[in-house]
């Protein structure tokens, strides 16, 4: 099917800015749907609250855009219930660790069948421009005008401590492997997510002098690297692109699902 | 009969209420003292094969809802005072995406963790306005089991009916309290049904466009229509929008289908209220002592009576007033500084009459602490 088949053409143009990498994300969400050919009307996704989160009223599935930080407690409802549709949840880096933390972890600890989509561009974009929780040190914002004095942490490690069985790191700037990130995820089993590092030019990138669009598209490729390439052992520095962790624990609704079959035993 | 008759506490005749209703989906969070309708539910839901999760707090819980009730499912929560707090983020949106949800708040000693294990009703104004935003809500209570499970069925047939999100609002006496409840037979109490749409697939489904009834027929997450729900103002199509038209036609919408639609059905019960020169109005486990005093008073030959709310939102104006008319002094019993006392005064004639009879230490409110109100009204020999 031709992309404009998966998109609500009646709502656009969309909201975001020009150069935004939030754009890109949607376009791979779409090609990954088309190449598993997944049926429009088994997939739910459900988005919090920023620019990431308008993902969800683009797309023709059945979508839901929910509250800042809690698009997870609400998918929960929804797959625990409806465990044979696939449930998406696009989110942005604040939406996902600073207000909905809590609800990222114990997603992950529950290990229920949700792919979570991070669009990490380090910045709260919808308000203007603020440090979010994977800003870092020394990262300018809005609120961070003398430079942010906040640590950030990383997305994978926090997802694969929080015992997501599925996690994985690309960028807008790899397509084909961002795409090839999120079709694994979708396909895997239990709690996926895939951190995609996006570019917000408007804030991020004039904030921090890092040029424009492609410029920073550049930057994403010269910092990263595949999992354990040889550039890494050179530069400690460069971040991690590739499946972080793939294993299987038992998948929260099947675990449920035991749990009614023993209750109806009486046991 | 036999069968049907238990010995409960409250929260477990909320409980019974829930199953009977139809129950699908239950997401808590441990708090005292509502615990033991989560503790139930888990053990009960999954046996028919019905759902309990647990999640990492109420804002979590009131979300999770909110996806199961989208998927067909009714739902309920059960909470307490800080816990109702982290409800009202996602009771807003209920009430904004018009999704049916059943909230139990078994109420204890507030502000803050205030006092976790004794009773107080002060979150009766937190029902009506604790999420931001101008809105219309449902409350209800009871002051027995009987009525617990009554209400508690009431309210899910009321938020399937209005797509509205249900407070019910009890107390720690009346969860904790045992006494006798008679389980209905199946049927006897009519059910409500989620109106379904019978739009076909294939056209063009719009999920926000009320019927000329007002009300909006649903369809399942996962069924053939798919369209957008938000917390934003939205279109009939539940796409944002900032037009002012829809803006405006979105609030009054909200508020007419509960203001002026379930409005007209409150709930109550009425004691000697004919010809009380003295008439109580309170609800609640306040309502069985200040019942008691009417009873001892009409054994007097003395015209005290009670009207006992059990719909507490929208306000039974018109009943109240009514039923006022006649009452020279007007006692509202309650376990707060005035919450429902403010409502009643806004409601009668004459105002001036209007008193209150509380207690606000945690201790269920006696007879004899509502008979030192009447003997202030009344003068020595009450």
């Amino acid at each position: 099917m031709p992309v404009k088949d998966y998109i609500r053409e009646r709502f656009f143009p969309h909201i975001w800015c020009s150069g935004c990498g939030h754009g890109t994300v949607l376009n791979v969400l779409i090609r990954v749907i088309e190449r598993l050919g997944l049926n429009k009307s088994d997939i739910v996704i459900v988005s919090g609250i920023g620019c990431s989160s308008r993902i969800a009223g683009y797309l023709d599935f059945h979508t839901m855009h929910t509250l800042h930080g809690r698009a997870l407690a609400f998918a929960t409802g929804i797959k625990l219930n409806r465990p044979e549709l696939n449930v998406i949840v696009p989110m942005g880096d604040g939406d996902a660790l600073a207000i909905g933390g809590n609800h990222f972890i114990h997603a992950a600890r529950r290990n229920i069948d949700i792919t979570a989509i991070v669009m990490n561009n380090r910045i709260y974009g919808m308000t203007g421009g603020q440090y979010s929780p994977l800003s870092g040190y020394g990262i300018f914002a809005s609120t961070a005008p003398y430079s942010s004095v906040d640590q950030s942490f990383d997305v994978a490690e926090l997802a694969a401590a929080a015992g997501a069985t599925f996690v994985a790191r690309s960028t807008t700037y790899h397509v084909n492997e961002a795409a090839q990130m999120i079709q694994k995820a979708i396909l895997h089993k239990g709690f996926s997510v895939v951190e995609i590092m996006s570019q917000c030019p408007t804030y991020f990138g004039r904030k921090n002098r890092q040029g424009d669009a492609v410029d920073m598209l550049k930057y994403m490729r010269d910092t990263t690297t595949p999992i354990g390439s040889g550039a890494k052992g050179q530069n400690p520095e460069l971040i991690e692109r590739g499946v972080f962790v793939n294993k299987e624990l038992p998948e929260y609704c099947s675990a449920y699902d035991e749990v009614i079959r023993h209750a109806m035993e009486g046991r | 009969m036999g069968g049907n008759l238990k010995f409960v506490q409250g929260n477990e005749a909320c409980v019974e209420g829930a199953l009977y209703a139809g129950l699908d989906f239950f997401a808590g969070y441990p708090i005292t003292p509502s615990t033991e309708i989560a503790e139930l539910l888990a053990s009960r839901l999954p046996k028919t094969g019905a759902k309990f999760i647990q999640m990492e707090d109420e804002i979590a819980s009131i979300c999770a809802l909110i996806g199961a009730s989208l998927t067909g499912c009714k739902v309920m929560t059960a909470t307490s005072g800080p816990g109702f707090s982290l409800i009202q983020e996602g009771l807003g949106y209920a009430i904004m995406a018009e999704i049916p949800c059943v909230i139990v708040n078994v109420q204890r000693g507030g502000p803050s963790t205030g006092i976790p294990t004794r009773v107080h009703q002060g979150d009766v104004n937190q029902a009506r306005w604790g999420t931001h935003g101008d809105h219309a809500i449902v409350a209800l209570t009871a002051s027995n089991h009987q009525d617990v499970f009554a209400m508690t069925v009431e309210a899910f047939n009321i938020a399937e009916t209005y797509r509205t999100p249900v407070v019910l609002l009890f107390d720690e006496v009346i969860g904790h309290m045992r006494e006798r409840l008679v389980l209905p037979e199946h049927g006897e109490i009519a059910m409500v049904e989620r109106l379904k749409t019978s739009v076909k697939e294939g056209v063009d489904y719009h999920p926000y466009l009320p019927r000329e009834d007002g009300r909006l027929p649903m369809s399942d997450f996962g069924g053939v229509h798919r369209y957008n729900v938000t917390g934003l103002y939205h279109d009939m199509w539940g796409f944002p929008s900032d037009d002012s038209d829809v803006v405006d036609g979105l609030l009054r919408h909200l508020m007419d289908k509960i203001e002026n639609q379930a409005a007209h059905f409150p709930k109550y019960r009425e004691f000697y209220t004919e010809d009380a020169d003295c008439l109580f109005i309170s609800y609640g486990s306040a309502a069985r002592s200040a019942r008691h005093v009417v009873e001892r008073r009409r054994r007097l030959g003395e015209r005290f009576g009670l009207l006992e709310l059990q719909t507490l939102w929208p306000f039974p104006h018109d009943i109240v007033k009514e039923k006022t008319a006649g009452a020279r002094y007007i006692v509202v019993v309650e376990m707060n500084t005035g919450q429902i006392c403010q409502s009643v005064r806004l409601a009668v004639s004459r105002p001036e009459r209007v008193f209150l009879a509380n207690r606000i230490d945690g201790v269920l409110i006696t007879p004899t602490d509502i008979q030192r109100v009447i003997r202030l009204i009344y003068g020595k020999g009450f």
